[in-house]
Order: C-alpha cells, then structure tokens, then sequence
C-alpha cells in the first residue's frame, strides 16, 4: 500500500473526524446578516445554555523537566518555521498524539502599555502600528477611536470613508496571507504564499503612495486622518479592488476541493461555541463556530452601517470553516469597498478643533473597540487630565483568541497543531506587546 | 439596557450582601463602572452572566490598574470667630487616600448584542500579596488576563486554575506595570564605558566584585 493513502486511511479512522470527508462547496456556507440569521435560528445556539467551562476542572499540569508516565516532552519554537514569530508550545506527546499543551509567551514583550503610559497621547500612534505588524492601519483605528471617545471627538464624513476603505485594504491583505501562510504550514511550499503576497504587494504599494510606509503607516489621527488621497489614489485603488475577486475565487478553488486541504483541516481543531463565547474568542475564529457577532454590525462604529453588507458564519467551528470565514470575509470586504468608493464625498479629514500640541483629554476612562482583522482590538485609556494616559491598555484579540490552544489541539497529532495554531491567525507583536 | 443603578439594584436583590458602588466618570464617554466587593465578586459575577435580561456572557478585557499614594487637598470656607469678632477663613484640609491595585473587567453581551457593563475590584493595599478573587470560572476569557495582571502588577488571584507569570520570565521578581517601578541598573557591558555610563557601571559593578578578583570595569587613561 503506498505510504500516502495509509496515511489518509489513518486520518479518515481518527475519532475526532466524525463528518465523512468531502468538499464542503464554500457558497453554501450559511450566511447571515442580522434578520436572516434570526430567522433561520443561527442565534439559537446563543440561547441555548452557555457551557460554563470550569477552568479549573482540568488536571493540574507540571511541565517541568521529569518524563510523566510514557510522555514525552517537546519544546515547540520559539525558533520554529510555522509557530509565526517567537511563540513556545511545551507539548507533552503520546507517540504523536498531543496530551497537553501549554503556550510560552514573552519572547517579544517590550512592555508596549507601560511605554504608552510614558508618552504622549500622540507619540503613541506610530508605536502602534508594531502591535499588528500586518494591519498597521486597524490598529491605527482603534487607538485613534479610543482617544475620539475619550476626549469627544468627531471626525470629518470623509475621514471615516477613508478609515473604512483602508481597513477594508488591510483586512483584504491580511486574509489573503494568512491562507498562504496556513497553506504553507500544510505543505504546499511556496506557491500559494506567493500568489497571496502578488496581491498584497498591491495594497502595500497603494498605503506606501498614501502614507509614505508599506508597513508602518501612522495614518491615522485624532479626528480623522493625516493626509488626503488624491482622485488617481482612489482610482487606481478601485481598479485593483475591482480585480480582486478574481484572486479570491482562484485562491478558493485551491482550497475548496482540495483533498489535501480537506483531510488536514476537516474535523480539526473543533470549538463550540460555548467555549468560544466563554473564552472570549472573537473574529473569523468566532463567527467560524456559529456565533454571530461582527462588530461592524453590533458596535457600528465608523460609518458601517451605511454599506450593505453580509457576515459569513461556519456551521463546524473546525479548521477548514475558518479557513473559509476568510475567503468569505474578502468577498464581503470587496463588496463594502466597491460602495465606499462610490459614496465618498468631498470634504475636509481632521477635525480642525483637535489640539496637536498640549493635547490633555478630560479626566476619565474610555474602552473603545473595532472589528480588526484577527478579532475585537481594543484600547482601554485612563486620563487623568495630563498630556500621557495614565493607563493605556491594548485588548489584543491573537493573544486572547490563544486561550483555548490547549483545548483544540489536545487528542490530534503534532502536525496538526501547526494548522490549528496557523487558523487562529496570530502575530506575535501584538501576543507578546 | 437598563441603567447601571438599575442593575445594581438587581445585584442587590439577587446576591444578598453585596455592596456595590457607581464610580463616575468624567468623560465624554461615560462609561460608568460598578465597584464591587469582594467576597461577593464570584457571586456577582456568575449573576451577571447568567441573568436572562443582562446575559453578560463575554468578558472582554481585563486589566489591572495601579493607584498610587495621593493626597486630595479641599480648601472650604469657615466662619470663625477671630478676635472677637467673625470673619470668612479659608481653610484647607488634606485628605491622604491610600493606594490600591484595581482589576477592571469589561462585559459585553453577545446574546442581546449589548454593553459594555464596567466591573471593578480593589484590594485593600498594594503590598507585594495583594489579592482578588478570580474570575476565570466564570469567563474563561479572564484566564491569560488575570496572569497578565498577576505578572505586571503582582496581584493574587484567588482561584485561577494557573497563576504563573505570562509575559516576564519565572525569575524576574519585580512587578513592572506598577507605578513606583525602577527599572533595574543592569545592562550590558561595554567595553570601554565612558561619561555617565561610566559612572553608572562603577556603582552597578561595585556591588558585584568579580570572581577572579579583576577589576571589572576601568576607565580609559
């Protein structure tokens, strides 16, 4: 018997792949916005009972450095290809089969809040853009909207269109490399991490003619944004948005059928959605398990609720079904970038009453929060009327999504704990902070 | 949504001998929060979650807050009697409020898509074993939060499954999200240290007299 089909037969037997393996045809994924998901009963999970998860009810692990029984101890990372970064699993093994697991973190820690607290409310906006390396202008979005709520700040009608389409462009980016990435952590060396990085190059570029910086943008301000975009940056950003969907099909008919994708990520890594709810999963990870909650919809911040717009939610809570929130997502993000461009109106993009200098907010507190691309990116800020916060605190949501690493990968075998942990989709500078 | 006094009189009800207080807040944002006490904490909190009006099933953030020292001068006006006759004296009082460590949890509802309802906990003081009840049977979101908080500030929670320090390594003994933190005179050894490093290095290698007996640090002749 060939070596590949033993290993697919083995898989297909495993316990935890319960449902039979075959396509799950990514249109049919339920999607939901708001009344039809009430009508269709996606919201009755949430009404059911919440599993209350005792924490405390699991056994009490010693990593230290003695074998347990027949379990052997591997230290996963911090120097690991497909661990995203400086991130550690201490993973006791049975054979192949992962028995517990506990994550390392603080590889990259710098104390990101106690050097907020040190400057001013300003100096803290490109310090920002290292949380999530990837999505610099989400971030910018969520410090800048905590200080707006902190000091009652409105922003100009235009700024908000502008903060909409770039965070739909980082959301775009980010997505699309994470499927390279998880794709390569399956194997498939190089190629799809390329198409996915052909078309990120192309939004870099356009935030690099925006702002000055591919990566570390420092866009935004306190009532709205740093500079205006000229109508060729609008147009060239529609033309590219206008052919995006075109990698967003070909990148899904790699991974919708795919046989490989299939037997890796089906099954895989399941959550329900009590423990997701309970462990304050949110994002793609979230809305993955049923959960219908997008803080585009539930917050409207911004000015969201003028694009129409649908929420893709998954049915299993397993891999694959995070996978395809993804994909569904671009889609989504495609569509409210289409309406953005087309409605956004002339007009000034800062508010011409905000301080630069002496910048001092009221004394007070204020948790402001947006749908970032990895989950819900908060920022809690204490004033205490002088020009430093005297708390700056960032909910970042890969740290907290990390909570239930153990519970997902415990029971499956060491590879696939690089597909769970490449699913949840984390970044290390904001992890660690 | 009800409102917080609205709610803190369904605690009240629900969770006999609680004590819970409204703090304001100043700011355009208003988000009030609720102090709550806490022996009642896990209590109150299991209420909050499962209460079919509130439903505060996801806790969002946790994170602690250091309260130094402080001391809040009033200046009132008295009417004294002043040599015989009465005269307006302005007097000032000092009030010395001693400092506390705070854990802020942020509750949102998923359910009824609704929050956020602000809870907070102080401990008595900000000694080295402060401590708080753990929220994490509760939400379980709290888990690596509360160790965040256990680490930076060097608060105890009370009931977490797994209270080890997250971010800083095992070693370190310092809390460095505390206000009064002083960052340790450690850093890497230069080889030819001059000016202020110089004199820092000679008061740091002072102290720790090398092995082999060498002068560890010389300045440039």
């Amino acid at each position: 018997m060939p070596r590949g089909h033993d290993r697919m037969e083995r898989r297909a037997s495993r316990p935890s792949n319960e449902s039979s393996i075959k396509a799950r045809p990514c249109n049919h994924l339920p999607v939901a916005d708001s009344d039809v998901a009430q009508r269709r009963g996606y919201n009755k999970r949430m009404t059911t009972a919440i599993e209350t998860v005792e924490a405390m009810e699991r056994p009490p692990v010693s990593m230290g450095s003695r074998l347990e029984g027949e379990l052997l101890e591997v230290s996963m990372g911090p120097q690991h290809p497909s661990t995203h970064g400086v991130f550690r699993m201490n993973v006791a093994l049975e054979g192949e089969i992962v028995r517990k697991l506990k994550p390392v973190f603080g590889y990259l820690h710098r104390n990101h809040e106690k050097i907020g607290e040190n400057a001013s409310y300003l100096a803290s906006m490109p310090y920002t853009d290292r949380l999530d390396y990837f999505c610099s202008m989400t971030n910018n979005w969520a410090y800048a909207l905590s200080v707006e709520k902190l000091a009652g700040i409105e922003v100009p009608e235009r700024a908000e269109y502008l903060r909409v389409i770039l965070a739909e462009l980082t959301r775009l980016q980010n997505h699309a490399s994470l499927l390279g990435f998880l794709l390569n952590d399956m194997g498939a060396w190089g190629t799809p991490l390329m198409y996915a990085f052909r078309e990120r190059e192309k939004i870099l570029d356009l935030f690099e003619s925006l702002s000055g910086s591919r990566m570390m943008c420092d866009y935004m301000r306190f009532g709205g944004c740093r500079v205006d975009t000229s109508p060729e940056w609008l147009a060239r950003a529609k033309k590219i948005v206008d052919v995006f969907p075109r990698f967003v099909e070909e990148l899904g008919q790699l991974i919708v059928g795919n046989e490989v994708v299939i037997a890796r990520t089906q099954g895989v890594g399941k959550v329900s959605s009590g423990l997701a709810v309970s462990a304050g999963i949110t994002g793609p990870m979230l809305r993955a398990c049923g959960v219908n909650y997008d803080l585009r919809k539930v917050d409207g911040y911004g000015f969201y609720p003028r694009f129409k717009f649908r929420i893709p939610l998954g049915e299993h809570g397993d891999t694959y079904d995070r996978l395809m929130m993804r994909v569904l997502e671009m889609r989504e993000s495609v569509e409210i970038l289409k309406q953005a461009f087309d409605q956004i109106p002339a007009g000034p993009i800062v508010n011409p009453k905000v301080r630069i200098r002496a910048f001092r907010p009221p004394v007070g507190e204020a948790y402001g929060r947006i749908e970032a691309p990895k989950g819900e990116l908060g920022f809690y800020l204490i004033s205490d009327g002088g020009t430093n916060p005297y708390r700056y605190r960032v909910r970042p949501p890969s740290f907290i999504n990390l909570t239930i690493l153990e519970d997902m990968c415990l029971g499956h075998t060491v590879a696939d704990v690089m597909v769970i942990l490449g699913s949840i989709d984390i970044v290390m500078g904001e992890v660690d902070r | 949504m009800e409102s917080l006094e609205q709610i803190k009189a369904q605690i009240e009800a629900a969770v006999p001998g609680a004590r819970i207080d409204l703090v304001p807040n100043g700011s355009p944002s208003q988000q009030q929060s609720l102090q709550i006490n806490n022996e009642h904490a896990r209590e109150i909190a299991t209420f909050l979650r499962d209460d079919p009006a509130l439903r505060l099933d996801f806790c969002s953030n946790v994170t602690g807050v250091d309260w130094l020292d402080r001391v809040v001068k009033k200046t009132e006006k008295v009417k004294k009697v002043v040599d015989g006759e009465q005269k307006e004296v302005t007097e000032t009082t000092e009030e010395k409020i001693p400092g506390y460590l705070e854990a802020v949890y942020h509750l949102y509802s998923m359910a009824h898509k609704q929050g956020p309802i602000i809870i907070r906990m102080r401990t008595a003081d900000r000694a080295e074993n402060a401590c708080l009840p753990s929220l994490t049977p509760v939400w379980r979101s709290a888990e690596f939060q509360e160790r965040e908080i256990f680490d930076l500030y060097g608060v105890q929670f009370e009931g977490h499954p797994d209270l080890r320090r997250i971010l800083m390594w095992d070693e370190f003994e310092d809390h460095p999200m505390r206000k009064d933190y002083r960052e340790p005179d450690d850093y890497e050894y230069e080889p030819t240290p001059h000016d202020d490093v110089l004199e820092k290095a000679k008061r740091h290698y002072a102290s720790r007299p090398r092995s082999d007996g060498a002068e560890g640090i010389t300045s440039q002749q």
